[in-house]
Protein backbone atom coordinates (compact mmCIF):
# COMPACT_ATOMS: atom_id res chain seq x y z
CA UNK A 1 0.00 0.00 0.00
CA UNK A 2 1.34 3.02 -0.93
CA UNK A 3 -1.17 6.10 0.84
CA UNK A 4 1.41 9.22 -1.42
CA UNK A 5 -0.33 8.23 -4.28
CA UNK A 6 -3.55 10.22 -3.32
CA UNK A 7 -1.43 13.20 -2.64
CA UNK A 8 0.73 12.90 -5.92
CA UNK A 9 0.02 14.65 -9.27
CA UNK A 10 -2.67 13.99 -11.49
CA UNK A 11 -1.61 12.94 -14.85
CA UNK A 12 -3.99 16.19 -16.27
CA UNK A 13 -5.51 19.16 -14.83
CA UNK A 14 -2.64 19.97 -12.82
CA UNK A 15 -4.25 18.84 -9.36
CA UNK A 16 -3.61 16.00 -6.80
CA UNK A 17 -5.26 12.23 -7.19
CA UNK A 18 -7.19 13.30 -4.09
CA UNK A 19 -8.79 15.91 -5.96
CA UNK A 20 -10.45 13.83 -8.22
CA UNK A 21 -11.95 12.22 -5.82
CA UNK A 22 -12.76 15.38 -3.83
CA UNK A 23 -14.92 16.77 -7.66
CA UNK A 24 -16.96 13.47 -6.86
CA UNK A 25 -17.89 13.49 -3.83
CA UNK A 26 -19.53 17.25 -4.47
CA UNK A 27 -20.99 15.52 -7.29
CA UNK A 28 -22.48 12.89 -5.86
CA UNK A 29 -23.53 15.25 -2.64
CA UNK A 30 -25.41 18.15 -5.46
CA UNK A 31 -26.68 15.01 -7.38
CA UNK A 32 -28.18 13.33 -3.98
CA UNK A 33 -29.55 16.67 -2.54
CA UNK A 34 -31.35 17.47 -6.04
CA UNK A 35 -32.24 14.03 -6.70
CA UNK A 36 -33.81 14.14 -2.78
CA UNK A 37 -36.05 17.12 -3.90
CA UNK A 38 -37.32 15.81 -6.77
CA UNK A 39 -38.32 12.31 -4.95
CA UNK A 40 -39.80 13.94 -2.32
CA UNK A 41 -42.17 16.37 -4.34
CA UNK A 42 -42.89 13.16 -6.49
CA UNK A 43 -43.49 10.70 -3.39
CA UNK A 44 -45.66 12.98 -1.88
CA UNK A 45 -47.58 13.84 -4.05
CA UNK A 46 -48.25 10.38 -5.23
CA UNK A 47 -48.49 8.44 -2.27
CA UNK A 48 -51.05 11.19 -1.04
CA UNK A 49 -52.87 10.94 -4.55
CA UNK A 50 -53.02 7.18 -3.38
CA UNK A 51 -54.99 8.23 -0.43
CA UNK A 52 -57.65 10.33 -1.58
CA UNK A 53 -61.36 9.64 -2.06
CA UNK A 54 -61.13 10.17 -6.28
CA UNK A 55 -60.36 6.52 -7.65
CA UNK A 56 -58.43 8.06 -10.89
CA UNK A 57 -55.99 9.89 -8.83
CA UNK A 58 -55.22 6.37 -6.68
CA UNK A 59 -54.88 4.58 -10.12
CA UNK A 60 -52.35 7.20 -11.14
CA UNK A 61 -50.08 7.04 -8.03
CA UNK A 62 -50.62 3.21 -8.46
CA UNK A 63 -49.35 3.18 -12.02
CA UNK A 64 -46.42 5.64 -11.09
CA UNK A 65 -45.32 3.10 -8.51
CA UNK A 66 -45.69 -0.01 -10.64
CA UNK A 67 -43.87 1.29 -13.40
CA UNK A 68 -41.22 3.25 -11.52
CA UNK A 69 -40.13 0.00 -9.11
CA UNK A 70 -40.55 -3.11 -11.70
CA UNK A 71 -37.94 -1.38 -13.99
CA UNK A 72 -34.12 -1.99 -13.09
CA UNK A 73 -32.38 1.30 -12.08
CA UNK A 74 -29.54 1.01 -14.63
CA UNK A 75 -32.47 0.36 -17.15
CA UNK A 76 -34.24 3.84 -16.08
CA UNK A 77 -31.26 5.62 -16.83
CA UNK A 78 -30.15 4.17 -19.83
CA UNK A 79 -34.02 5.04 -20.76
CA UNK A 80 -33.28 8.74 -19.26
CA UNK A 81 -30.35 8.95 -21.11
CA UNK A 82 -31.99 7.25 -24.24
CA UNK A 83 -35.21 7.61 -24.92
CA UNK A 84 -36.61 10.94 -23.05
CA UNK A 85 -35.13 13.19 -25.29
CA UNK A 86 -36.44 11.84 -28.24
CA UNK A 87 -39.72 11.99 -26.64
CA UNK A 88 -38.98 15.48 -25.41
CA UNK A 89 -41.92 18.03 -27.14
CA UNK A 90 -40.59 21.34 -29.56
CA UNK A 91 -36.46 21.70 -29.42
CA UNK A 92 -36.26 20.74 -25.40
CA UNK A 93 -34.39 17.55 -26.52
CA UNK A 94 -31.87 18.75 -29.00
CA UNK A 95 -31.15 21.75 -26.75
CA UNK A 96 -30.91 19.14 -23.89
CA UNK A 97 -28.45 17.24 -26.32
CA UNK A 98 -26.50 20.32 -27.38
CA UNK A 99 -25.35 21.42 -23.26
CA UNK A 100 -22.14 20.43 -21.62
CA UNK A 101 -22.39 16.74 -21.70
CA UNK A 102 -21.52 17.07 -17.83
CA UNK A 103 -24.41 19.50 -17.46
CA UNK A 104 -27.02 16.86 -19.53
CA UNK A 105 -25.76 14.13 -17.82
CA UNK A 106 -26.84 15.97 -14.22
CA UNK A 107 -30.13 16.81 -15.31
CA UNK A 108 -30.80 13.26 -16.34
CA UNK A 109 -29.88 11.69 -13.90
CA UNK A 110 -31.50 13.96 -11.22
CA UNK A 111 -34.61 13.34 -13.23
CA UNK A 112 -33.76 9.10 -13.20
CA UNK A 113 -32.52 8.39 -9.54
CA UNK A 114 -35.35 11.63 -8.18
CA UNK A 115 -38.33 9.57 -9.81
CA UNK A 116 -36.89 6.30 -9.02
CA UNK A 117 -36.52 7.05 -5.43
CA UNK A 118 -39.93 8.78 -5.42
CA UNK A 119 -41.54 5.25 -6.14
CA UNK A 120 -39.89 4.22 -3.47
CA UNK A 121 -41.35 6.96 -1.17
CA UNK A 122 -44.68 7.15 -2.70
CA UNK A 123 -45.70 3.76 -0.55
CA UNK A 124 -44.10 5.11 2.69
CA UNK A 125 -46.28 8.03 2.48
CA UNK A 126 -49.34 6.51 1.59
CA UNK A 127 -48.91 3.70 4.22
CA UNK A 128 -47.69 6.58 6.95
CA UNK A 129 -51.30 8.06 5.98
CA UNK A 130 -53.05 4.98 6.10
CA UNK A 131 -51.20 4.50 9.92
CA UNK A 132 -52.96 7.15 10.85
CA UNK A 133 -56.38 6.96 12.70
CA UNK A 134 -58.98 7.63 10.68
CA UNK A 135 -60.65 9.75 12.74
CA UNK A 136 -58.11 12.01 12.32
CA UNK A 137 -59.21 12.68 8.65
CA UNK A 138 -63.06 12.63 9.86
CA UNK A 139 -62.04 14.99 12.79
CA UNK A 140 -60.60 17.31 10.56
CA UNK A 141 -63.47 17.44 7.77
CA UNK A 142 -66.15 17.78 10.77
CA UNK A 143 -64.14 20.97 11.56
CA UNK A 144 -64.47 22.42 8.19
CA UNK A 145 -61.61 21.95 6.70
CA UNK A 146 -61.17 21.41 3.04
CA UNK A 147 -59.59 18.17 2.14
CA UNK A 148 -56.42 19.90 1.49
CA UNK A 149 -56.36 21.76 4.19
CA UNK A 150 -56.66 17.91 6.43
CA UNK A 151 -53.88 16.83 4.46
CA UNK A 152 -52.01 19.82 4.98
CA UNK A 153 -52.51 21.16 8.66
CA UNK A 154 -53.64 17.48 9.92
CA UNK A 155 -53.01 14.44 8.23
CA UNK A 156 -49.40 15.12 6.31
CA UNK A 157 -47.49 16.70 9.62
CA UNK A 158 -48.29 13.01 11.45
CA UNK A 159 -47.76 10.63 8.55
CA UNK A 160 -43.99 12.28 7.98
CA UNK A 161 -43.19 11.59 11.53
CA UNK A 162 -44.34 8.26 11.52
CA UNK A 163 -42.14 7.51 8.39
CA UNK A 164 -39.01 9.30 8.95
CA UNK A 165 -36.86 6.16 9.67
CA UNK A 166 -37.98 4.21 6.62
CA UNK A 167 -37.65 7.77 4.84
CA UNK A 168 -34.46 8.03 5.74
CA UNK A 169 -32.99 4.75 5.08
CA UNK A 170 -34.41 5.31 1.67
CA UNK A 171 -32.56 8.45 1.50
CA UNK A 172 -29.43 6.40 2.52
CA UNK A 173 -30.14 3.72 -0.65
CA UNK A 174 -30.23 7.16 -2.48
CA UNK A 175 -26.97 8.16 -2.58
CA UNK A 176 -25.42 4.47 -2.83
CA UNK A 177 -27.86 4.26 -6.09
CA UNK A 178 -26.63 7.62 -6.92
CA UNK A 179 -23.35 5.30 -8.02
CA UNK A 180 -25.38 4.09 -11.38
CA UNK A 181 -25.51 7.32 -12.78
CA UNK A 182 -21.71 6.73 -13.50
CA UNK A 183 -23.07 4.08 -16.34
CA UNK A 184 -24.33 6.98 -18.26
CA UNK A 185 -20.94 8.95 -17.71
CA UNK A 186 -22.07 11.06 -14.60
CA UNK A 187 -18.19 11.81 -13.26
CA UNK A 188 -19.57 10.99 -9.61
CA UNK A 189 -17.85 9.56 -6.75
CA UNK A 190 -17.81 5.95 -8.13
CA UNK A 191 -16.58 6.82 -11.38
CA UNK A 192 -13.39 8.34 -9.58
CA UNK A 193 -12.76 5.28 -9.05
CA UNK A 194 -12.52 3.82 -12.45
CA UNK A 195 -10.56 7.08 -13.13
CA UNK A 196 -8.50 6.73 -10.15
CA UNK A 197 -7.89 2.56 -11.47
CA UNK A 198 -6.57 3.81 -14.84
CA UNK A 199 -4.38 6.60 -14.61
CA UNK A 200 -2.48 5.90 -11.14
CA UNK A 201 -2.44 2.46 -11.11
CA UNK A 202 -3.07 1.96 -7.27
CA UNK A 203 -6.06 0.10 -7.31
CA UNK A 204 -6.39 -1.04 -3.68
CA UNK A 205 -5.66 2.83 -2.34
CA UNK A 206 -7.99 4.78 -4.78
CA UNK A 207 -10.80 1.96 -4.12
CA UNK A 208 -10.11 2.08 -0.43
CA UNK A 209 -10.24 5.76 -0.26
CA UNK A 210 -14.16 6.19 -2.46
CA UNK A 211 -15.19 3.25 -0.34
CA UNK A 212 -14.59 4.93 3.10
CA UNK A 213 -15.93 8.21 1.50
CA UNK A 214 -19.15 6.76 0.50
CA UNK A 215 -18.94 5.21 4.14
CA UNK A 216 -18.67 8.23 6.28
CA UNK A 217 -21.19 9.97 3.87
CA UNK A 218 -23.53 7.01 4.87
CA UNK A 219 -23.22 7.28 8.42
CA UNK A 220 -23.15 11.75 8.20
CA UNK A 221 -26.32 11.25 6.64
CA UNK A 222 -28.11 8.68 9.22
CA UNK A 223 -26.66 10.70 12.55
CA UNK A 224 -28.00 13.84 11.07
CA UNK A 225 -31.68 12.12 10.57
CA UNK A 226 -31.38 10.66 13.88
CA UNK A 227 -30.83 14.10 15.73
CA UNK A 228 -33.68 15.37 12.89
CA UNK A 229 -36.11 12.67 13.98
CA UNK A 230 -35.50 13.13 17.57
CA UNK A 231 -36.38 16.90 17.18
CA UNK A 232 -39.15 15.92 15.28
CA UNK A 233 -40.86 13.44 17.75
CA UNK A 234 -44.54 14.29 18.37
CA UNK A 235 -44.51 14.43 22.19
CA UNK A 236 -46.52 11.47 23.99
CA UNK A 237 -45.86 8.83 20.49
CA UNK A 238 -44.92 6.01 21.15
CA UNK A 239 -40.75 6.17 21.29
CA UNK A 240 -40.83 9.30 22.72
CA UNK A 241 -41.05 8.23 26.22
CA UNK A 242 -37.61 8.43 26.61
CA UNK A 243 -37.36 11.84 27.66
CA UNK A 244 -40.23 12.19 29.79
CA UNK B 1 -35.65 5.92 -34.16
CA UNK B 2 -38.15 3.55 -31.90
CA UNK B 3 -39.06 1.02 -34.84
CA UNK B 4 -37.64 -2.45 -33.39
CA UNK B 5 -36.33 -4.94 -36.35
CA UNK B 6 -38.22 -8.34 -35.56
CA UNK B 7 -35.42 -9.60 -37.82
CA UNK B 8 -33.00 -8.59 -35.82
CA UNK B 9 -34.77 -9.86 -33.09
CA UNK B 10 -35.25 -13.19 -34.72
CA UNK B 11 -31.45 -13.44 -35.67
CA UNK B 12 -30.23 -12.32 -32.21
CA UNK B 13 -32.74 -14.41 -30.32
CA UNK B 14 -30.05 -16.98 -29.52
CA UNK B 15 -27.70 -14.58 -27.13
CA UNK B 16 -30.51 -12.92 -26.09
CA UNK B 17 -31.73 -16.21 -24.87
CA UNK B 18 -27.76 -16.68 -23.44
CA UNK B 19 -28.21 -13.36 -21.66
CA UNK B 20 -30.99 -14.23 -20.00
CA UNK B 21 -29.63 -17.34 -18.57
CA UNK B 22 -26.74 -15.59 -17.29
CA UNK B 23 -29.00 -13.04 -15.95
CA UNK B 24 -31.15 -16.08 -14.18
CA UNK B 25 -28.04 -17.62 -13.24
CA UNK B 26 -26.62 -14.64 -11.29
CA UNK B 27 -30.09 -14.19 -9.62
CA UNK B 28 -30.53 -17.77 -8.55
CA UNK B 29 -27.19 -18.11 -7.14
CA UNK B 30 -26.74 -14.90 -5.31
CA UNK B 31 -30.53 -15.73 -3.60
CA UNK B 32 -29.67 -18.80 -2.67
CA UNK B 33 -25.86 -18.31 -1.16
CA UNK B 34 -27.05 -15.16 -0.22
CA UNK B 35 -29.84 -16.59 1.88
CA UNK B 36 -28.05 -19.19 3.45
CA UNK B 37 -25.34 -16.75 4.08
CA UNK B 38 -27.68 -14.51 5.87
CA UNK B 39 -29.21 -16.91 8.11
CA UNK B 40 -26.13 -17.83 9.52
CA UNK B 41 -25.11 -13.94 9.92
CA UNK B 42 -28.33 -13.38 11.27
CA UNK B 43 -28.30 -16.46 14.37
CA UNK B 44 -24.58 -14.68 14.75
CA UNK B 45 -25.88 -11.18 15.76
CA UNK B 46 -28.33 -12.90 18.22
CA UNK B 47 -25.95 -15.46 19.67
CA UNK B 48 -24.40 -14.82 22.82
CA UNK B 49 -21.05 -14.55 21.70
CA UNK B 50 -20.05 -10.96 21.81
CA UNK B 51 -17.19 -11.51 19.39
CA UNK B 52 -19.62 -13.46 17.04
CA UNK B 53 -21.79 -11.02 17.56
CA UNK B 54 -19.76 -8.18 16.58
CA UNK B 55 -18.30 -9.85 13.55
CA UNK B 56 -21.75 -10.21 11.71
CA UNK B 57 -22.76 -6.47 12.86
CA UNK B 58 -19.43 -5.52 10.99
CA UNK B 59 -20.08 -7.20 7.94
CA UNK B 60 -23.34 -6.16 7.67
CA UNK B 61 -23.03 -2.55 8.52
CA UNK B 62 -19.93 -2.56 6.04
CA UNK B 63 -22.25 -4.46 3.28
CA UNK B 64 -25.14 -1.75 3.99
CA UNK B 65 -22.97 1.14 3.86
CA UNK B 66 -21.52 0.57 0.29
CA UNK B 67 -22.93 1.03 -3.51
CA UNK B 68 -23.85 -1.99 -4.97
CA UNK B 69 -21.42 -0.74 -7.82
CA UNK B 70 -18.70 -0.07 -5.67
CA UNK B 71 -18.86 -3.75 -4.48
CA UNK B 72 -19.03 -4.90 -8.06
CA UNK B 73 -15.70 -3.06 -8.53
CA UNK B 74 -14.37 -4.41 -5.65
CA UNK B 75 -14.55 -8.27 -6.22
CA UNK B 76 -14.00 -7.63 -9.58
CA UNK B 77 -10.49 -5.90 -9.03
CA UNK B 78 -9.54 -8.61 -5.73
CA UNK B 79 -11.28 -11.94 -6.36
CA UNK B 80 -9.56 -13.04 -9.86
CA UNK B 81 -5.92 -12.13 -8.07
CA UNK B 82 -7.40 -14.56 -4.40
CA UNK B 83 -8.29 -17.07 -7.25
CA UNK B 84 -5.35 -17.28 -8.92
CA UNK B 85 -3.40 -17.38 -5.98
CA UNK B 86 -5.11 -20.30 -4.90
CA UNK B 87 -5.65 -22.24 -8.05
CA UNK B 88 -3.61 -20.91 -10.54
CA UNK B 89 -5.97 -20.73 -12.52
CA UNK B 90 -5.09 -20.40 -16.55
CA UNK B 91 -5.09 -16.38 -17.73
CA UNK B 92 -8.12 -17.50 -20.48
CA UNK B 93 -10.89 -18.63 -17.80
CA UNK B 94 -13.65 -16.01 -17.93
CA UNK B 95 -13.53 -15.23 -13.86
CA UNK B 96 -15.86 -12.29 -14.12
CA UNK B 97 -18.93 -14.27 -13.90
CA UNK B 98 -17.80 -16.04 -10.84
CA UNK B 99 -16.62 -12.32 -9.14
CA UNK B 100 -20.06 -11.50 -9.61
CA UNK B 101 -21.97 -14.44 -8.22
CA UNK B 102 -19.57 -13.84 -4.97
CA UNK B 103 -20.15 -9.99 -4.61
CA UNK B 104 -24.11 -10.59 -5.38
CA UNK B 105 -24.02 -13.10 -2.55
CA UNK B 106 -22.18 -11.47 -0.33
CA UNK B 107 -23.73 -8.10 -0.48
CA UNK B 108 -27.20 -9.74 -0.78
CA UNK B 109 -26.61 -11.68 2.61
CA UNK B 110 -26.28 -8.28 4.32
CA UNK B 111 -29.75 -7.56 3.71
CA UNK B 112 -31.25 -10.48 3.89
CA UNK B 113 -29.73 -11.34 7.24
CA UNK B 114 -31.52 -8.10 8.39
CA UNK B 115 -34.47 -9.31 7.37
CA UNK B 116 -33.85 -12.65 8.79
CA UNK B 117 -33.02 -11.30 12.03
CA UNK B 118 -35.97 -9.14 12.19
CA UNK B 119 -38.15 -12.49 11.78
CA UNK B 120 -36.61 -14.23 14.23
CA UNK B 121 -36.94 -10.83 16.56
CA UNK B 122 -40.77 -10.85 15.78
CA UNK B 123 -41.28 -14.53 17.27
CA UNK B 124 -42.03 -14.36 20.94
CA UNK B 125 -39.17 -14.46 23.50
CA UNK B 126 -41.29 -17.25 25.56
CA UNK B 127 -40.60 -19.74 21.67
CA UNK B 128 -36.57 -19.95 22.57
CA UNK B 129 -37.19 -19.98 26.58
CA UNK B 130 -39.06 -23.35 25.69
CA UNK B 131 -37.08 -24.61 23.38
CA UNK B 132 -34.25 -24.51 25.56
CA UNK B 133 -35.59 -25.05 28.44
CA UNK B 134 -36.28 -28.52 27.04
CA UNK B 135 -32.97 -28.89 26.65
CA UNK B 136 -31.90 -28.02 22.91
CA UNK B 137 -28.96 -26.75 21.91
CA UNK B 138 -29.51 -22.85 20.88
CA UNK B 139 -28.38 -23.88 16.91
CA UNK B 140 -30.64 -26.51 17.88
CA UNK B 141 -33.97 -24.64 18.69
CA UNK B 142 -32.71 -21.96 15.71
CA UNK B 143 -33.37 -24.74 13.10
CA UNK B 144 -36.03 -26.44 14.60
CA UNK B 145 -38.48 -23.71 16.66
CA UNK B 146 -37.37 -20.23 15.35
CA UNK B 147 -36.26 -20.20 12.05
CA UNK B 148 -38.92 -22.02 10.24
CA UNK B 149 -41.37 -19.66 11.91
CA UNK B 150 -39.42 -16.96 11.42
CA UNK B 151 -39.16 -17.94 7.82
CA UNK B 152 -42.73 -18.28 7.26
CA UNK B 153 -43.56 -14.38 8.37
CA UNK B 154 -40.35 -13.14 6.22
CA UNK B 155 -41.26 -15.27 3.29
CA UNK B 156 -42.86 -12.31 1.44
CA UNK B 157 -39.90 -10.12 2.47
CA UNK B 158 -37.64 -12.33 1.39
CA UNK B 159 -39.07 -12.59 -2.10
CA UNK B 160 -39.62 -9.27 -2.59
CA UNK B 161 -35.78 -8.54 -1.97
CA UNK B 162 -35.65 -11.97 -4.83
CA UNK B 163 -37.32 -9.24 -7.20
CA UNK B 164 -34.80 -6.25 -6.41
CA UNK B 165 -32.07 -8.77 -6.34
CA UNK B 166 -33.38 -10.01 -10.00
CA UNK B 167 -33.38 -6.26 -11.06
CA UNK B 168 -30.30 -5.28 -9.70
CA UNK B 169 -27.91 -8.01 -11.51
CA UNK B 170 -28.47 -5.83 -14.75
CA UNK B 171 -25.79 -3.91 -13.09
CA UNK B 172 -22.90 -6.04 -13.85
CA UNK B 173 -23.06 -4.15 -17.08
CA UNK B 174 -20.36 -2.08 -15.96
CA UNK B 175 -18.09 -5.29 -15.22
CA UNK B 176 -19.10 -5.81 -19.21
CA UNK B 177 -20.88 -9.35 -18.56
CA UNK B 178 -23.23 -10.34 -21.10
CA UNK B 179 -26.34 -10.69 -19.27
CA UNK B 180 -29.75 -9.91 -20.81
CA UNK B 181 -29.65 -5.92 -20.03
CA UNK B 182 -26.16 -5.92 -21.42
CA UNK B 183 -26.58 -8.32 -24.51
CA UNK B 184 -30.06 -5.88 -25.07
CA UNK B 185 -27.70 -2.76 -25.15
CA UNK B 186 -25.01 -4.28 -27.25
CA UNK B 187 -27.33 -5.11 -30.32
CA UNK B 188 -28.95 -2.21 -29.91
CA UNK B 189 -25.90 -0.57 -30.86
CA UNK B 190 -24.44 -2.75 -33.21
CA UNK B 191 -27.54 -2.35 -35.41
CA UNK B 192 -28.71 1.60 -34.60
CA UNK B 193 -31.22 1.18 -32.40
CA UNK B 194 -30.32 1.35 -28.85
CA UNK B 195 -33.34 3.21 -27.54
CA UNK B 196 -35.59 0.62 -28.69
CA UNK B 197 -33.58 -2.38 -27.69
CA UNK B 198 -33.44 -0.53 -24.11
CA UNK B 199 -37.19 -0.11 -24.02
CA UNK B 200 -37.50 -3.78 -25.33
CA UNK B 201 -34.82 -4.96 -22.32
CA UNK B 202 -36.99 -2.54 -19.73
CA UNK B 203 -40.19 -4.33 -20.37
CA UNK B 204 -38.71 -7.89 -20.01
CA UNK B 205 -37.59 -7.07 -16.62
CA UNK B 206 -40.99 -5.14 -15.84
CA UNK B 207 -42.78 -7.93 -16.92
CA UNK B 208 -40.94 -10.43 -14.58
CA UNK B 209 -40.75 -8.10 -11.47
CA UNK B 210 -44.24 -6.83 -11.74
CA UNK B 211 -45.40 -10.69 -12.33
CA UNK B 212 -43.34 -12.03 -9.52
CA UNK B 213 -44.13 -9.01 -7.06
CA UNK B 214 -48.37 -9.92 -8.14
CA UNK B 215 -47.79 -13.59 -7.03
CA UNK B 216 -45.93 -12.54 -3.91
CA UNK B 217 -48.71 -10.16 -2.89
CA UNK B 218 -51.40 -12.86 -3.25
CA UNK B 219 -49.09 -15.23 -1.20
CA UNK B 220 -49.33 -12.74 1.28
CA UNK B 221 -52.87 -12.70 1.16
CA UNK B 222 -53.34 -15.98 1.17
CA UNK B 223 -50.56 -16.41 4.13
CA UNK B 224 -52.68 -14.11 6.42
CA UNK B 225 -55.70 -15.46 6.57
CA UNK B 226 -54.12 -18.83 7.31
CA UNK B 227 -52.34 -17.43 10.21
CA UNK B 228 -55.77 -15.52 11.10
CA UNK B 229 -57.92 -19.27 11.08
CA UNK B 230 -55.13 -20.46 13.61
Amino acid sequence: MNWGILVSDAPFGGVKYYQWLLDGLAVTLELSLCSWVVAFLAGSLFGIARTVPSAPLRALGALYVVIFRNIPLIAQFFIWYLVVPELLPGNLGKDLKAMDPEKQFFILSVACLGLFTGGRLCEQVRSGIQALSSGQRAAGLALGLTLPQCYRYVLLPNAYRIIMSPMTSEMLNMIKNSAVASTIGLLELSAAANRLLEYSAHPYESFTAITITYALLNFAVMFLMRYLERRLRVPGALGGERHV
Amino acid sequence: MFELSLDILAQTRGILFNGMIITLKITSVAVLLGMLLGTLLAAARISPLTPLRWAAAVYITCFRSIPLVMVLLWFYLVVPQLLNSFFNLSPLTDIRLFSAMTAFTMFEAAYYAEIIRAGLQSISRGQAQAALALGMTLPQALRLVLLPQAFRVMAPLLLTQGIILFQDTSLVYILSISDFFRTSVTIGKTNGFEPAMVLFAASFYFVISFIASRLVNIMKRKFDIQQSKV
